[in-house]
């Protein structure tokens, strides 16, 4: 008994040895995003491509990928908890994500200060690259900044829906949406459009008929609404249901198959901003399209875009780096120039943020259709 | 004319809000009055029912008057289950441990039931169990969603006076709320009838919930907080165990909302809120119908 107990041990202690003998050297890298919550669509897509890029790289890749993935219920405190355990528990390489910028502006402090590579796909905020005016040298990002994206909106506004009179609605909560009130209210008036109202809410309301109602009696030919898909989802019915017919606009945080499924008739025609359509026509986007169809038959959202270039980009700097070093990769991602992603060519600027067009999209019923593309 | 037709519309929009903070704040009222606790649970009944009618619609296909009754009838359960496991032990306990308590039993139901295998921690859309009707008064205009509203909550204030103040039950509630010691030596069933406040408490909460599904279509297990604190805030304001100061009180807090939106910020209207109960706290403790000040 005692001599089989023995040899199982030995067996085990050999087994345990000599394994990473054959295989490659594992690199732990974090995943942090909204699974649950008020954006739980962004999230999924995200994490969906997210494993559709490991899968992919685990083929040629000089590493053996050790996920670890976080939930951060786009709650700003879940998200900085999650990536302190990701960082100092878990001792990842580097992180993807967070998705939202209002997660992602504590968790990129926390990234600095671990010194920690974080590159995340969709987070648009200036902030999250860019603290009182200083770079944080560990942060990149595989999206445009919201400066452009809410002046793209306005200068769509003005000149293709040729609108006169805007109204803006905001969760002066979220940097996000707050960001984008503010940059499309700047391009809207110098282009001598006047913002008959610019009102605010809060995360949890609900009840938006006291502004509706307000808004009403100004009668403007656009609302613009820089939020998440449910709450314009909510507010595009009440704004519907009270009778007020103005086009709505709004930005990236509209990507969600929910928002038409939520809002139903009341968001049809209403255009926003966003990263990429997957009308688009370009042999890497359409082979990922295609890859993705196959493994979650579902067309790929703009998240699940952004997140398949994000953790391309990072794992092609973990690969070109000498050693998988946290400081090695940061110096590779700063390089990086010309990345052939799916949402376009992706080349950092010295604060870490992707330069890339904009594209504006209809909401109809078969889904959201391409109109345009604006170029920086 | 116009302003004046501005200010009507934007009258009816509060009215719409204070009539569920009115429907929430009369659970609060009962509760406080016979236990003298505040119950923060029940705003989480509140969440509940909007749950359970949601369920009862989109997956049990059930008509829109069936619901209401269904829903009502599975709240009262919890509202009495939640009396009977977490507030009944602590019967003679110091008031400060029914009112940790009553914090302890909210975070458990909205952490519990948020988990993915319950209702999860995600905003669902809340299906129209009907079509949205806009009547124009030439004035204002008004949805019949605003006329449900204001007929559940006027129905449920009969309803509830000719309880408390017609039967046998209601003034075994009134005595209890008086003095429950002597109640008791009068032959009063306390253990019941405190359960039956709790059991109406919930069943009217329950009914908020749906009417709130109904008028703000979504929901996710934490949406009872925000109208949780802002009934009992109108429960206060109209005088804390006082029922026709609860629904004086909800209504109040529903049109200062509104007007705060409407013609200051809205980023200034749960300050405005919260002032209020201040005010009252200061300047008259015992709420606009509250007559004494109680001393225990």
């Amino acid at each position: 008994m005692k001599r089989i107990f023995f040899i199982i041990c030995a067996l085990m202690l050999v087994l345990t040895l000599s394994s990473p003998l054959f295989a490659k050297e594992t690199v732990r890298i974090g995943l942090i995003v909204p699974l649950t919550g008020d954006v739980k669509t962004f999230g999924e897509s995200y994490k969906n491509a997210f494993s559709l890029a490991l899968e992919e790289y685990a083929k040629k890749g000089k590493y053996t990928i050790d996920p670890v993935i976080a939930d951060d219920k786009n709650d700003p405190t879940e998200g900085t908890n999650a990536a302190l355990k990701l960082m100092t528990q878990d001792k990842v390489t580097a992180v993807i994500g967070p998705m939202t910028s209002k997660v992602t502006i504590p968790v990129s402090e926390l990234a600095t200060k671990q010194k920690v590579p974080l590159v995340t796909g969709t987070a648009t905020n200036p902030k999250v690259t860019i603290s009182d005016g200083k770079r944080k040298p560990y942060v990149f990002r595989a999206c445009f900044i919201d400066p452009f994206q809410g002046t793209v909106a306005a200068g769509f506004a003005l000149k293709n829906l040729k609108a006169g009179t805007a109204a803006i609605l905001y969760d002066v909560g979220n940097d996000y949406s707050k960001g984008l009130a503010d940059y499309f209210q700047a391009t809207f008036k110098k282009g001598k459009g006047t913002v008959v109202a610019y009102e605010s809410y809060q995360k949890d309301d609900v009840d938006f008929s006291a502004l509706i109602t307000k808004i009403q009696v100004k009668k403007p030919d656009v609302i613009y609404i820089p939020d998440y898909y449910n709450k314009v989802a909510l507010i595009a019915k009440q704004i519907r249901e009270k009778g007020l017919r103005s086009t709505m606009l709004g930005g990236d945080g509209w990507d969600s198959p929910d928002l038409i499924k939520n809002a139903g008739d009341a968001i049809m025609g209403s255009y926003f901003t966003n990263h990429y359509s997957p009308d688009r026509k370009d042999p890497v986007a359409e082979a990922f399209i295609k890859r993705y169809k196959q493994k979650y038959n579902a067309v790929p959202d703009t998240f699940a875009a952004l997140g398949y270039d994000a953790t391309m980009i990072l794992l092609k700097a973990l690969d070109s780096a000498k050693r998988p070093a946290q400081d090695d990769i940061v110096r590779q991602l700063a390089a990086l120039k010309n990345f052939k992603g799916v949402t376009g060519n992706i080349g950092f600027d010295k604060n870490g943020d992707a330069v890339k067009s904009v594209v504006i999209l209809k909401v109809e019923k078969e889904g959201f259709k391409y109109v345009t593309t604006i170029n920086p | 004319m116009e302003l004046l037709s501005y200010i009507l519309q934007q009258l009816i929009n509060g009215l719409q809000l204070g009539a569920v903070y009115a429907l929430i704040a009369l659970g609060y009222t009962m509760v406080y009055g016979v236990l003298r606790l505040i119950n923060f649970a029940h705003g989480d009944i509140f969440m509940l029912g909007a749950f359970i009618a949601y369920y009862l619609i989109t997956r049990l296909n059930i008509p829109i008057y069936l619901v209401f009754p269904i829903t009502m009838l599975l709240t009262a359960l919890a509202g009495y289950l939640m009396e009977k496991i977490a507030y009944k032990p602590l019967r003679n306990a110091p008031r400060i441990s029914l009112l940790i308590t009553a914090v302890g039993v909210s975070l458990f139901l909205e952490y519990f039931l948020g988990l993915n295998a319950l209702f999860t921690s995600n905003y669902i859309g809340f299906p129209r169990p009907f079509r949205i009707e806009t009547y124009d008064c030439s004035l204002f205009t008004i949805t019949n969603v605003q006329v449900l509203i204001f007929l559940v909550t006027a129905a449920s204030l009969i309803l509830l006076y000719l309880l408390i103040y017609m039967t046998k039950q209601g003034k075994a509630m009134r005595a209890v709320s008086f003095d429950q010691e002597v109640a008791s030596l009068m032959g009063i069933n306390i253990d019941a009838t405190i359960s039956l406040t709790f059991i109406i408490g919930a069943a009217l909460a329950g009914a908020g919930g749906i009417l709130y599904g109904i008028a703000y279509p979504q929901i996710n297990v934490f949406m009872g907080i925000m109208p949780g604190i802002k009934s009992f805030i109108a429960a206060v304001l109209g005088g804390i165990g006082i029922i026709h100061g609860a629904v004086l009180g909800g209504i109040i807090i529903g049109i200062s909302e509104v007007f705060v939106s409407a013609f200051l910020s809205s980023t200034f209207r749960d300050g405005v809120i919260f002032f209020i109960l201040l005010l009252v706290l200061l300047l008259k403790p015992s709420g606009i119908f509250g007559k004494r000040i109680d001393k225990v």
